[in-house]
């Protein structure tokens, strides 16, 4: 991808020789750089469209990012789906190579493509409206109800999911205006969910974010390019039209910033089990380090504790893994209140009932975390495979 | 309509790109003959229209937009057009009406696309009217267009079809009425 690469990527092609030292070896890399940087080249970075996979899967977390949920609306059928598709399809190629759209009404706005990915996912009711039902993953269906969810209608739920990410928020916002209303004889919009990220050029390319608690977030995640591949990407037990693609959950999960500054630092680390300076494990020093969820204190008490979100977060089995990809949300607080801030949680899987749901299903169970966080929206997609030239995205459903 | 129905589609939406395909070279209404059809215009052949999109309209009249690019070395007259889903086909300019306000109005004199060179069609400017839609055009769908130039050869192009809420322009002309540009 032509975006710069991040530590991530470093780590891809460096862990089969290197192991733990990859970290390393990408930073001297990135610091021996020897071009300066144009001062607009965040702006002028673009991410390929077309390839096997859609783009804004495994590409590093661009700054910004609107999550676009859709209903169909009546009557709309394959035939239909077709035409909205080869449409998207067409300004999704346009725009993200920093061009204006077919129609654009504010071409001066798209030229700025700051590393803009648009992915573009199906609901259940895309399978239903194409007559398709035959093709329809089990998992492409709402997550089983947890005991934590307070989940509002508002922020659940869609048939088409549009997810809008690039370094720069007019390019998201301009992105945004010219694909809905593109697909306005199609489909309305249902709910709109806006994250961020650092800005480019304010951490080293490659730092892990940070979430809006203080927290590293974003650690411990299957890398890209590796055999950790098949946790992402579907491969030929999935359906056709899905080679190529990922399954996605979107959760927003609120967060009480206002308990949570209740607590203080050595109690914050013991919630998640990781260090707040580097988001190192309680266990060691450095942040890819792996956690030793065997260490006991002098006491014989586990250092990362029984309810500590890494240990209920991982399983066993090597299969319950998953990318996760989310952004930071920070909204007008209603009246009265101090903050409206949370996650838009985002994680791409291959199978979502196998990989997904029995670590959500654990930290149901248990999960010191849940007191400070809620999850209050959910919905479930599946991504097709990415498009060559020529093709339209979700032509393999829609058109096999 | 078409004398040679060459049925261009292409599969992704509006890639705009066109296909020069020169067809014969007979006047509207005449029959195609085996002759006409192998007649090929060299420069007519050498237009295409690139990113060529129609707005999407449920009846009456719509325009259609893209940039006309000429790459031969020799000027092209374009002076009528035909598509199998309008009654008839105008081209038009924006001019100042009688009240001074801007309308749209059929260009006798046509378009002419100088050689090596392009001419844009564009909301607010000259463009093809489709005058009066004998089916739907909806979004994201395909249609066909076939430019006749002043000696009579054609070229058929594509416009894909977009949801468009401006090009509402006033039309000035005759039995068709002022209705403007259709719609949703
Ligand atoms: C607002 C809600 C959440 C916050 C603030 C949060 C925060 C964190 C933090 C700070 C880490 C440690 C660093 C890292 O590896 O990324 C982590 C790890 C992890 N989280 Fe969450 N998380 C949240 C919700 C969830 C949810 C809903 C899931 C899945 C159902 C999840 C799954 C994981 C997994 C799989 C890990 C890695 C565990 C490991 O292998 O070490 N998290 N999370
Ligand atoms: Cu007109």
């Amino acid at each position: 991808m032509a975006r710069r690469l991040g530590r991530r990527a470093f780590l891809a092609s460096g862990a089969a020789v290197l192991g733990g030292a990859a970290a390393l070896g990408g930073r001297e890399l990135l610091d021996a750089d020897p071009e300066p940087a144009a001062p607009d080249s965040p702006g002028r970075a673009t991410v390929a469209f077309h390839g096997e996979h859609q783009a804004g899967v495994v590409t590093p977390g661009q700054a910004f990012a609107s999550f676009v949920a859709l209903d169909l609306v009546d009557g709309v059928d394959r035939e239909a789906l077709v035409r909205l598709m080869r449409v998207w399809t067409d300004d999704i190629e346009r725009l993200t190579r920093g061009a204006p759209g077919l129609t654009d009404t504010e071409p001066e706005l798209a030229a700025v493509p700051a590393g803009l990915t648009v992915t573009v996912g199906y609901g259940p009711g895309v399978l239903t409206a194409a007559g398709r039902e035959d093709l329809r993953p089990g998992w492409l269906t709402p997550l089983p109800a947890f005991g934590v969810d307070r989940l509002q209608e508002a922020w659940s739920g869609g048939d088409l999911l549009l997810q809008i990410c690039a370094d720069d928020e007019i390019t998201v916002a301009h992105a945004v205006r010219v694909l809905v209303k593109e697909a306005r004889t199609f489909a309305t919009v249902r709910w709109v969910q806006r994250g961020f990220r650092n800005s480019p050029g304010t951490v080293t390319p490659g730092t892990t974010m940070r979430n809006l608690m203080g927290q590293v977030d974003g650690t411990s995640n299957p890398i890209p390019g590796t055999e950790d591949d098949r946790l992402i990407w579907i491969g030929p037990e999935g359906p056709a039209w899905l080679h190529g693609g990922t399954g996605m959950v979107v959760r927003r999960i609120a967060m009480n910033l206002d308990t949570w500054d209740e607590l203080d630092r050595p109690a914050r680390e013991q919630v998640i089990g990781r260090r707040l300076d580097n988001g190192a494990p309680l266990t060691g020093t450095h942040e890819h380090e792996e956690p030793d969820l065997e260490a006991m204190t002098e006491l014989k008490l586990p250092v990362i504790e029984s309810f500590a979100h890494i240990r209920r977060a991982r399983s066993d089995d090597p299969d319950h893994r998953f990318l996760r990809r989310s952004y930071n949300y920070d909204e007008s607080p209603p009246a009265g209140e101090l903050s409206n801030s949370g996650l838009v949680f985002v994680s791409f899987q291959a199978d979502i009932d196998a990989q997904f749901t029995p670590i959500q299903r654990r930290l149901d169970q248990l999960d010191l975390l849940n007191q400070w966080t809620t999850p209050i929206g959910s919905a479930v997609f599946a991504v097709p495979g990415g498009c060559r030239p020529g093709e339209y995205l979700g032509q393999r459903l829609l058109e096999p | 309509m078409f004398h040679t129905r060459t049925r261009l589609s292409h599969r992704l939406a509006g890639t705009a790109l066109v296909l020069g395909v020169a067809v014969g070279a007979a006047g509207c209404g005449d029959s195609p003959t085996a002759a006409d059809a192998a007649t090929e215009k060299p420069s007519v052949s050498s237009l295409v229209l690139i990113d060529g999109w129609v707005k999407a309209a449920d009846h009456g009249m719509t325009g259609a937009f893209g940039k006309l690019v000429n790459s031969s070395g020799a000027d092209i007259h374009i002076v009528s057009a035909t598509s199998p889903i309008t009654k008839s086909m105008e081209l038009h300019e924006m001019a100042h009406g009688d009240g001074g306000e801007m309308v749209m109005r059929e260009k006798t004199d046509g378009f002419v696309v100088a050689a090596g060179g392009e001419y844009r069609l564009e909301p607010g400017g000259d463009h093809l009217m489709f005058m009066e839609l004998t089916s739907p055009i909806q979004p994201g769908q395909d249609v066909p267009v076939a430019l006749t130039a002043e000696d009579g050869s054609r070229v058929e192009v594509s416009v894909v079809a977009r949801s468009y809420t401006g090009a509402n322009e006033n039309y000035q002309g005759g039995e068709h009425g002022d209705d403007g540009h259709g719609g949703h």
